[in-house]
């Protein structure tokens, strides 16, 4: 039962970044129709945020080291904190959190710049070369962020406050066994927050109306006098934000790398493709339950009666829906659907 | 294709044959006539050949086909380790298991077609290549890659008493070893035969009925034909080169590793084709020892050449085109390969043939023809 209930949660967390990188995919293939293989990109460079904020606030300075008495010893601290000691030291602690707010700004211009730069020019062409040419430019961002930080995951830091576990099994009366990682749940708590905000974007504003219109039917809504092509570059917009807050937020949980992007991507298409595409609430429920599913599928279990099944749960999954419900689990009729 | 007589595919297919063949002595003012990288035009040239038998015909965009490749490989290692260190039975025990697991994954995944269809192939690589990883580590050896032993049993080999002695043996066709030169000339025989075979596919009625399901596959269905059959063939038929490209790697170096069926390798194998010309007959194989070919020039790259190359410029401009070039090169050459694709669909989806076709266009002074379905790019096959 512990076990369950610790797989669960890990699912959850997993099944967080899934459904959030598919999310973006979907509203991008919803709104423009056209097939991003960038957008595991994006999630690496959100995370590339935090690692490089981090950077930025450490860059140190040699200060007198007063604890050696004997003779003149340095040590490296960061100049924030030499500065500022209380302040200082604990904007760095918060590195992470903090990097949201640079990634905003970041991914939101990245992403129109993608889209006004590249993607605008492929709305017409086949799918097949929108998937190479996405997938070209994934492979440019990749190597850029590899040659500046190198091919080595590079570790970032919860706040300390954060840090330690969150004792789940006390609060659900189950005795002290299952204890839980603080920031991990306040990932989760994280998604379900971006998740809700976006579907009540679209839902509650009219923007978001506007939006979902364009979605039924694009040529209509033009024709009422309505820029859709805007409001559209705008969602691809959105969904690098989306992506790349994912990015950020993952950071203490993998230590990013240039390739944590192509990882996450081909699972998320995968999703994407499970919860139908163009579904956003079947992006959102395909990616919790791939994630619960893996993460089930890895306990030891499992793994003793079907040795390798949590190495291939979610392809099995994606090959079964794709025969017997080619449009997903939740997709609509008629969108992609042969 | 206008002029496509007999005669013309003879001389097509004769002059293609003299160029392969005589790679070793056009190649030197490359620099590039050393065997390992002829090898590696030869085999990735019958890998992008089979390719594009799926892709630029029929317009199926298979992003697994590296996990062919890899049972390829797998299986000739294996056919080293219990049977022969011959290469005959290896390559041809690949082509049928290869051809056989494509049958399987291209039974499935051919039930979709489009997007979906890129992404089964995909999932089914991604699943092959964890599964060698992980559960099948005792067929693939996992991450340490499968090689020879000397307590392998060779049973053919130690049948008619061929002993290998106290060293590990090397792959050989009748006593000649495949390494160096012949093993080249090994690989050039079978790129010849797999263009070839591609020749008369391409030309056959067979042929013809793939490029009619590029480009209305609707329309073929409607005139009564069911064109799943011809899909799985063509499916199984690319299968079956990839796994012909898988033996020849390990014949030319007899190890085998999971690092060959992911997906980045299948990627490698779209942008050969796309680049030289997808549809087309040269275009892969051009695409593919283009690939190779820079390849091995950019990675040879390091700040110290590079510094060196740079010399004559004044220092401050030195370090910085040093800094930016070397973006570009040795690690960097993915790099490279990423911005060469992007490159190429933007501008050129025709792959370098229709660039080419462009530019006599442009000396004859005839206004280019619109792009025959042979030659365009890369169409939706929905």
């Amino acid at each position: 039962m512990d076990a369950l209930i610790l797989q669960l949660l890990n699912g959850l967390d997993k099944g967080g970044a899934y459904a959030l990188i598919a999310l973006g995919l979907t509203l991008v293939f919803g709104t423009l129709g056209v097939v991003n293989f960038a957008h595991g990109a994006i999630f690496m460079i959100g995370a590339f945020c935090a690692v490089t904020l981090r950077k930025l606030l450490t860059i140190s300075t040699q200060v007198r080291d007063e604890s050696i008495t004997l003779f003149e010893a340095y040590k490296e601290v960061p100049i924030l904190e030499a500065k500022f000691p209380v302040v200082g030291s604990i904007i760095v602690d918060f590195s992470v959190p903090l990097a949201i707010l640079i990634a905003i700004p970041v991914m939101l211009a990245l992403g129109l710049l993608m889209e006004r730069g590249l993607i605008r020019h492929f709305y017409k062409r086949p799918h097949a070369d929108q998937i190479l040419v996405t997938f070209g430019l994934a492979i440019i961002c990749q190597e850029i962020i590899r040659h500046y930080f190198g091919a080595n995951p590079i570790p970032q830091a919860a706040p300390a406050v954060v840090a330690g576990s969150a004792n789940i099994g006390a609060f659900l009366g189950l005795g002290d066994n299952v204890v839980y990682p603080w920031w991990r749940l306040i990932y989760l708590l994280f998604s379900f927050i971006v998740i809700a905000a976006v579907f009540a974007f679209l839902q509650f504003t009219t923007f978001g109306m506007v939006v979902r219109a364009g979605m039924q039917d694009r040529e209509m809504v033009g024709l009422l006098g309505i820029d859709i092509q805007r409001r559209f570059t705008i969602v691809f917009g959105m969904a690098a934000v989306v992506a790349g807050l994912a990015g950020v937020m993952y950071t203490p949980i993998l230590p990013p790398d240039y390739h944590m992007g192509m990882d996450f991507l081909v699972l998320s298409f995968v999703v994407v493709v499970v919860g139908g595409m163009g579904s956003l609430g079947g992006a959102v429920l395909a990616g919790f339950l791939l994630g619960i599913l893996q993460s089930f599928a890895s306990m030891n279990e499992i793994k003793s009666v079907l040795p390798g099944i949590d190495q291939i749960i979610i392809y099995l999954v994606a090959v079964v829906v794709l025969l017997v419900r080619p449009r997903g689990l939740m997709g609509r009729k008629g969108v992609m659907e042969d | 294709m206008k002029n496509t007589s007999a005669t013309s595919d003879w001389i097509l297919f004769i002059a293609f044959a003299a160029a392969v063949l005589t790679m070793p002595i056009w190649l030197a003012p490359f620099g590039a006539n050393y065997p390992d990288l002829m090898q590696k035009f030869a085999i990735f040239g019958v890998f992008a050949i089979g390719f594009n038998i799926l892709f630029g015909l029929t317009g199926y965009l298979s992003f697994g086909h590296a996990a062919f490749l890899g049972v390829g490989s797998y299986t000739a290692v294996w056919s080293f380790k219990l049977l022969t260190m011959n290469v005959l039975p290896a390559v041809v025990f690949s082509i049928v298991v290869a051809g056989a697991f494509a049958f399987l994954i291209g039974f499935i995944s051919l039930r979709r077609s489009g997007i979906y269809f890129s992404i089964l192939t995909l999932a089914f690589a991604q699943m092959s290549y964890n599964l060698a990883y992980s559960v099948l580590t005792p067929i693939t050896n996992g991450e340490t890659g499968l090689q020879l032993s000397l307590s392998d049993a060779r049973v053919l080999d130690a049948a008619v008493g061929v002993s290998t002695g106290r060293s590990l043996p090397s792959t050989s066709l009748f006593g000649i070893k495949m390494s160096g030169l012949p093993g080249f000339y090994f690989c050039a025989v079978a790129l010849i035969i797999g263009f070839f075979i591609a020749l008369r596919i391409t030309r056959s009625p067979f042929g013809t009925m793939l490029r009619g399901i590029k480009s209305n596959q609707t329309r073929m269905s409607y005139t009564g034909l069911n064109t799943r059959p011809y899909l799985i063939w063509a499916f199984v038929i690319s299968g079956m080169y990839a796994g012909l490209a898988g033996s020849l790697l390990a014949v030319t170096d007899p190890l085998a590793g999971a690092e060959r069926m992911q997906w980045t390798a299948s990627g490698e194998v779209v942008l050969m084709t796309i680049l030289g010309g997808a549809g087309t007959l040269l275009g892969p194989v051009l695409g593919a020892a283009l690939i190779k070919y820079f390849e091995n020039i950019f990675s040879a790259f390091n700040d110290v050449t590079l510094n060196q190359a740079f010399d004559a410029l004044p220092d401050g401009l030195q370090g910085f085109v040093v800094e930016l070039v070397s973006l570009f090169v040795g690690d960097g050459w993915h790099l490279t390969l990423g911005l060469l694709f992007m490159i190429t669909v933007i501008f050129l989806p025709g792959g370098i043939m229709e660039g080419m076709r462009r530019i006599g266009g442009l000396f004859t002074r005839k206004k280019p023809q619109p792009a025959s379905s042979t030659t365009s790019a890369v169409a939706d096959p929905s």
